[in-house]
């Protein structure tokens, strides 16, 4: 089986007021489908570096990335949009839901710049959020809702578009014990199913779910442990 | 077309449908906001249309009113010199005051300018017309048989009398609807007689106004004033009955002045000859005359100068309409400015999502246009109303072109795109890992 994701020796840096700053000083691993990954590491040591990258939302300095089997480190903007939106699933630590729209229209969002048309991404919006629990809340909008509501509609959103890998950034970091516990199980569950995830997170108990922990520190990997 | 070819423009549809869509829903959460800018653009176009209205309006009347004077005729008139009228109220001897046009000039200028085509000259004289025991103060005017010709104006029954009526110095007359109106108001007054002092005249015919009141507010076109009748009768009837010589009797003393002609009207073969005729004819005249008892209308010359201010007032209306155009756009832009400020996070979000940078200049893009559209709507709307309701309470003549409305829509749509391209483009130049850390 071929790795989902494929970091080769990905550095990245930024120009800062004339000062070079090496924020990932190559960096490699390999995903493989249906794995659920870990990634910690004190504030400043890249995480949010690597995820940046992971997402498509930046592009390394040098270095190779291959996402599904094509190299994403070159891509022009217009085509890492839609790598973005048809093989990855964003959550987010504070859910970034779109608050004018409602849950249902929150979780059709990616389809909407798939082309998709609008009665299947109707009926696939539905379907989520009834599997996320949110079933009679498909037309609030998103100020109507708890934390936990909230992270669960962005679970959704994350799913709607069947992406290759699944990005959460310290997906319960907003959500108290009870809430969060709930989303991590809903992570367990899709795991379960076969999904790929990828968790950034600086909690112990959270990152003990994972079967697998890689660990940052200063730009490097410092540890890549299974379980 | 292709299959491709035609799914493709289908899908370039829907994606305009949905933004449409969803610029209207954001426009909607921040609804007074939208409204006050829309506002800018509403008032800016109204203001544009209701202006050019009232001002075509205005230009409409007078023009039609010099043209109704014949754009290839040259209109003389007797005035009394300035000067003359001091000797007369200081000399008690000299009564008599002669002065204005004569028959010999219009011999003169027929035999000596080339181009000329029909004289028409003209006796006006002032008295009250009778039947019965009605009556009505008009002007008598004396003329020739092709004055409705020159004149552009149409009989309403019976006909303008004839070369041999004229020639025979016959007492006939035609009169104008309103004259003829107040003296017979239930029967036709064809074949009738009205009295003028002690000579009855018999009616041949009754004339049409001009079509419109040839009066202008600078006072040099025109003739009567509005409750004036007219009567018309032969050129030579008039100078057989009344002489050269009129009589008025002023605060108790007795006037008289000695005119031959009142006007005379100068018809040339094409409009090209109307400036160098008009010039000869002054010649002609300036060098018969001592004074300047005389004055010559150009309704040619003053429909060009006529254009001319409406052209200028046009231009004047241009500018303002187009600044603030530019002030509602001002105010589109930066409310944009302020909205893709307000709304970074969801950019981020957007972009992280699989939105292009094209799909986030087109979400901004239409919803300007959105707003400037509704707002040239609107404008329209109001502006076709605002002529209806000056007409109504001010009486003035407005008139909506059809232009007008179109073309102020089609600036203010305009106005929309280009005050909403560099928001929209800030927009879309966002890095998105920026926009997602943006609080």
């Amino acid at each position: 089986m071929s790795p989902i994701v494929q970091f080769d020796n990905v550095r990245r840096t930024y120009q800062m007021g004339g000062v070079t700053v090496e924020a990932l000083k190559g960096v490699s691993f390999s995903v493989m489908p249906g794995e659920f990954i870990s990634i910690m590491g004190p504030s400043g040591c890249g995480k949010s570096t690597l995820l940046n990258l992971l997402g498509c939302l930046d592009r390394p300095s040098s270095g190779r990335y291959l996402l599904g089997g094509d190299d994403v480190s070159r891509m022009e903007d217009d085509d890492l949009s839609t790598i973005r939106g048809a093989r990855l699933g964003f959550i987010f630590q504070s859910y970034n839901l779109i608050q004018q729209l409602t849950v249902v229209e929150n979780i059709e969002v990616p389809l909407y710049y798939q082309d998709v048309d609008e009665e299947t991404s109707r009926a696939k919006a539905v379907e989520l959020a009834a599997m996320v629990g949110l079933a009679d809340r498909i037309d609030h909008k998103p100020f109507e809702l708890s934390g936990g509501q909230q992270q669960r509609v962005a679970i959704a959103r994350s799913l709607v578009n069947d992406p290759l890998v699944l990005l959460a950034d310290e997906p319960t970091g907003n959500l108290d014990s009870k809430s969060g516990t709930e989303i991590l199980q809903l992570f367990d569950k899709l795991h379960a199913s076969g999904k790929t995830l990828i968790l950034v997170t600086h909690d112990d108990d959270v990152a003990q779910r994972a079967q697998r922990n890689i660990r940052l520190r200063d730009g490097h990997i410092e540890s890549d442990v299974r379980r | 077309m292709s299959a491709a070819e035609s799914s493709h423009r289908s899908l370039r549809w829907l994606r305009l449908k949905r933004a449409f869509r969803l610029g209207l829903k954001s426009l909607w959460l921040h609804r007074l906001r939208s409204l006050l800018t829309v506002m800018g653009i509403v008032f800016g176009v109204c203001s544009v249309i209701a202006m050019l209205a009232i001002g075509e309006g205005a230009s409409y009347e007078a023009q039609e009113a010099i043209k109704n004077l014949g754009s290839q005729n040259i209109i003389l008139r007797s005035a009394k010199p300035p000067e003359e009228q001091k000797v007369s109220d200081q000399s008690s001897q000299s009564r008599v005051l002669a002065y204005g046009l004569t028959y010999t000039d219009v011999n003169r200028i027929r035999a000596t300018i080339p181009g000329v085509t029909i004289m028409m000259p003209a006796r006006i004289m002032n008295d009250y017309v009778w039947h019965i025991s009605r009556r009505l103060n008009s002007d008598i005017i004396g003329t020739v048989p092709w004055y409705p010709r020159l004149r552009n104006r149409h009989m309403a029954s019976g006909r303008f009398f004839s070369d041999g009526e004229m020639d025979q110095k016959s007492a006939v007359c035609v009169l104008d609807a309103k004259l003829a109106r107040s003296l017979f108001p239930i029967t036709s007054p064809l074949g009738k007689d009205v009295r003028v002092g002690s000579t009855y005249y018999s009616v041949v015919g009754v004339i049409d106004p001009p079509s419109k009141a040839p009066v202008d507010d600078d006072g040099t076109v025109g003739g009567s004033g509005s409750t004036k009748g007219e009567m018309f009768i032969p050129l030579e009837t008039a100078r057989l009955r009344y002489g050269d010589l009129l009589i008025k009797r002023r605060a108790g003393s007795m006037e008289a002045e000695r005119v031959e002609l009142h006007e005379v009207t100068v018809k040339v073969e094409t409009t090209e000859q109307v400036g160098s005729v008009a010039d000869a004819v002054k010649q002609v005249l300036e060098h018969t005359h001592k004074k300047k008892d005389y004055e010559i209308i150009v309704p040619l010359e003053l429909l060009r100068q006529k254009e001319k201010t409406k052209r200028i007032f046009n231009i004047v209306l241009g500018s303002i309409a187009a600044i603030s155009l530019v002030v509602g756009g001002i105010g589109i832009m930066n409310i944009m400015l302020a909205t893709v400020t307000e709304r970074t996070r969801e950019i981020g979000i957007r972009r992280a999502l699989g939105a292009r940078r094209r799909d986030i200049i087109i979400q901004f893009l239409v919803e300007t246009v959105i707003l400037s559209g509704a707002g040239g709507i609107l404008g329209v709307a109001f502006g076709m109303l605002v002529p209806l309701i000056v007409t109504h309470f001010a009486g003035m003549k407005t008139i909506v072109t059809l232009w007008s409305p179109v073309l102020a829509f089609t600036i203010s749509a305009l106005v929309g795109v280009v005050f909403g391209i560099y928001p929209a483009l800030r927009a879309a130049k966002m890095d998105p890992v920026e926009a997602l850390r943006h609080e």
